[in-house]
């Protein structure tokens, strides 16, 4: 038993840590997010020099041999700072179906480009009817010849604007929401036939709606076997909420701090307001909320090797106590900043905004605890 | 014991309801945009409606202007209003600062300003909280130093809701700075178009524009907009705070923002079929309708017990804490009836018609609801506040 980091873990967190407190800040954020592009390449061009893009993949795969826990550091010291830069869809997920189903010619070709920084990938998988089901697909992709024709529709697609490729997931065969007939497919996002609506997020990113109008792919845009991607998706769906996980517990470490200070110095009826017994007790709640949310946050990152039911178990119950925890950490940290608290000036919003759109990224936490207990 | 309506009380509400059928403006209907979306005239144009039908005051005295409803009969008009949805009239003016001009101000200058009120001639906003002084008011320290015939005002006002558009703010400020917190403060009306006032934006997190800064610097008021007495203004600032206790809980708004929750989740579909019938779903709803059937109970009680001559006591702040527990709840569950369309950020503001929002028309603007709405634990005396309310005055502790 042992949660302690390794050298090279502490010293990835120290680079991340030091390159964040340099350049970003939460008014320089906040600008970043009101301008037409909404992110900073020249920033992901500096993850790549870093070496964050490799941190996860092993050295085989041209990358610094790490994992999981890598993602977790890396990904709650973005959440300290609310990057948006489009790491877990671009590294977690686009990088984790090429490492676990992509074949040594995908991986070859592919992997390089997101180690260096050089493609920013996208994942098209929700739609409209769907909700959170990843096997209610009416994005169909047929047989044509060697390759496939693609036709659907998929909704609020984060990072989209900024991505050059997609993953896409579509039905190759089977009924609406059968978990046979699903494939996984890599779409230049310059494809003829793709066209994407962008729009900003309430939480500061971008995303798109994208149609897919006869899109032609050829055979090596099929990652994994052919109607057989609904495990995969599950699989790296849950890395990603892994990593959303740690974002969560940043976010939530950084309210909690502002949130005690605050009440340190805020006076009204003369004494600092952190001396009234309701809202000391109020941040130990906030306090107890973010460490049981970091545990789960561990266990999920520790487990995504093992079993599909322990994985699944580990990454939805991770997902409830997260999407609980950042909600009452959210809305009390809003609460006892008072009316500064509602401001968008005041990073505090900013914070509780994106929890609340972790909760609902991958299954909210009603989808999860029926997930949980269907699993268990 | 009787919770019905009696047949004219029926009669009524048929009256009522068919007047706003026919009367409520067709381009405002249907609408659920925030007032930070609105123009002032859409946002005035209900009010101009209701003054000409002479409806626009119910809760006042007749001789100002009151329908002389009975307290059933205006509980009757609320609830038809906030079922036909129509824009809720600004509380400034008809709420707040009307009442204190009527019940402490004097002759001139009740005939002064009470018209403007009520044709909404004039817009007011509320010079209360301060940078330093939020749930602890009495502690605000903008200053008015009387100089022959005038103040001079000195010091700056927060979260003024819509000052922006405001003719008039009714402010308190420190007159004698000796006296205890309570008793050197005084109730000024203050021409917003005086030398000195500036109005700055505060933009909330829901990209909004309700709330501003307003900075007073050597603003010149005449003494004559004085009310009442000076340093007696703190019983007057009470006065307006506990004064328009009804709709307080916002009771029949939360029924139909129920309803229109209930929509979105039979819309919504989980594998196929309707959010709404997921039992998960469906139960928290039905937790939410129980606590509001209470909360409905409990203000109509608190209505009887006021029609009988008891002043809403401090047990008004059951109907602060619950229902806007209510507001807060019902949009935290919207948020998770429409799923991932609730990631996207609806326009706010300048609103040029070229914004794309995508999804179901119900969704837009889910999520900044529900960030809007977290003001309303914090403002008006914060929740915390009024646990302390009940605490102290109700069980005496």
């Amino acid at each position: 038993m042992d949660f302690s980091f390794t050298e090279e873990q502490t010293l990835l967190r120290n680079t991340v840590q030091s390159l964040l407190a340099d350049k970003y800040d939460f008014d320089t954020r906040r600008k970043v997010t009101k301008t037409a592009e909404g992110w900073r390449p020249e920033m992901w061009a500096q993850f790549a020099e870093l070496g964050l893009l490799a941190a996860p993949f092993s050295e085989e795969l041209g990358g610094l041999g790490g994992g999981a826990i890598e993602n977790m550091i890396i990904m709650e010291e973005f959440g300290r700072h609310l990057v948006v830069e489009p790491y877990v869809e671009t590294v977690v997920i686009a990088g984790g179906f090429l490492r676990e189903g992509g074949t040594a010619a995908q991986q070859e070709a592919l992997i390089p480009g997101i180690i260096g920084g050089e493609t920013v990938w996208a994942f098209a998988y929700a739609e409209p009817q769907g909700r959170y089901n990843l096997a209610d697909l009416t994005t169909t992709a047929k047989k044509d010849g060697s390759g496939y024709t693609i036709n659907g529709y998929k909704a609020v697609v984060l990072g989209a604007p900024w991505a050059q490729k997609l993953i896409v997931t579509a039905r190759t065969s089977g009924g609406q929401r059968d978990r046979d007939g699903v494939s996984v497919f890599i779409v230049d996002k310059s494809a003829a036939g793709v066209s994407t609506r962008d729009y900003p997020t309430v939480d500061g990113r971008r995303a798109s709606e994208i149609t897919f109008e006869n899109v032609k792919v050829g055979a090596d845009a099929l990652i994994g076997a052919e109607g057989k991607g609904l495990p995969l998706v599950e699989k790296i769906t849950d890395e990603a909420i892994a990593a959303l996980s740690a974002e969560a517990i940043g976010c939530m470490k950084e309210l909690n701090t502002a949130t005690v200070e605050y009440c340190k110095t805020r006076k009204q009826f003369g004494v600092p307001i952190g001396k009234f017994q309701v809202l000391q007790h109020r941040m130990v709640d906030m306090f107890m909320a973010h460490e049981q949310s970091v545990s789960m946050t561990y266990m999920v990152n520790l487990k995504l090797a093992e079993s599909d039911v322990e994985r699944i178990k580990a990454a939805a119950g991770a997902k409830v106590q997260i999407g609980k925890a950042g909600r009452y950490v959210g809305q009390q940290a809003v609460q006892l900043h008072g009316g500064m608290g509602m401001t968008d000036e005041l990073n505090v919003g900013h914070y509780f905004k994106r929890l609340t759109m972790i909760d609902t990224q991958f299954g909210n936490v009603d989808y999860q605890l029926k997930r949980y207990s269907e699993a268990a | 014991m009787d919770m019905s309506f009696s047949p004219e009380e029926l009669a009524f509400r048929d009256e009522v309801r068919t007047f706003i059928a026919d009367n409520y403006p067709q381009e405002l209907k249907g609408g659920r945009r925030t007032r930070g979306e609105m123009s002032k005239e859409d946002i005035l144009k209900w009010h101009r409606i209701l003054y000409k039908k002479g409806w626009v005051v119910p809760h006042w005295p007749v001789e100002y202007g009151g329908t002389g409803w009975t307290i059933t009969q205006r509980y009757i008009w609320n609830e038809e209003n906030a079922r036909a949805e129509t824009s809720p009239l600004l509380p400034f003016g008809l709420s707040m600062v009307g009442p204190v001009i009527y019940t402490f101000g004097n002759e001139e200058q009740k005939k002064r300003f009470i018209p403007g009120i009520l044709s909404a001639d004039d817009w007011w906003c509320q010079g209360y909280s301060e940078p330093g002084s939020g749930s602890d008011l009495a502690s605000l320290r903008t200053k008015a130093v009387r100089e022959g015939d005038h103040y001079i005002v000195n010091g700056g006002k927060t979260w003024t809701t819509l000052a922006q558009f405001a003719d008039w703010m009714f402010c308190l400020v420190r007159t004698d700075p000796n006296a205890k917190a309570q008793e050197g403060i005084s109730f000024l009306l203050i021409d917003m178009k005086t030398p000195g006032i500036t109005v700055r934006p505060i933009i909330t997190m829901d990209g909004a524009h309700e709330v501003n800064e307003v900075f007073l610097e050597d603003v010149k008021v005449p003494v004559e907009n004085l009310i009442g007495e000076e340093n007696k203004g703190w019983t007057y600032a009470k006065f307006l705070l506990g004064n328009e206790r009804s709709g307080i809980a916002g009771v029949a708004r939360s029924k139909k923002a129920i309803e229109r929750l209930k929509n979105i989740a039979n819309a919504e579909l989980v594998d196929g079929s309707p959010l709404m019938k997921t039992d998960e779903f469906s139960r928290k709803v039905a937790e939410l309708e129980i606590d509001l059937s209470a909360l409905e109970v409990t203000e109509l009680r608190t209505l009887a017990a006021e029609s009988k001559g008891r002043g809403p006591g401090p047990e008004a702040s059951i109907l602060k804490i619950k229902g806007t527990e209510i507001q807060q709840r019902i949009t935290e569950l919207a948020v998770e009836a429409v799923g991932n369309y609730a990631l996207v950020q609806a326009p706010r503001m300048e609103v040029t018609g070229n914004e794309f929002v995508p999804g179901p028309d119900y969704s837009a603007g889910t999520a900044q609801d529900y960030f809007n709405v977290r003001k309303t634990s914090i403002y008006g005396g914060s929740n915390e506040i009024q646990h302390n309310i009940i605490a102290k005055m109700v069980l005496g502790l």
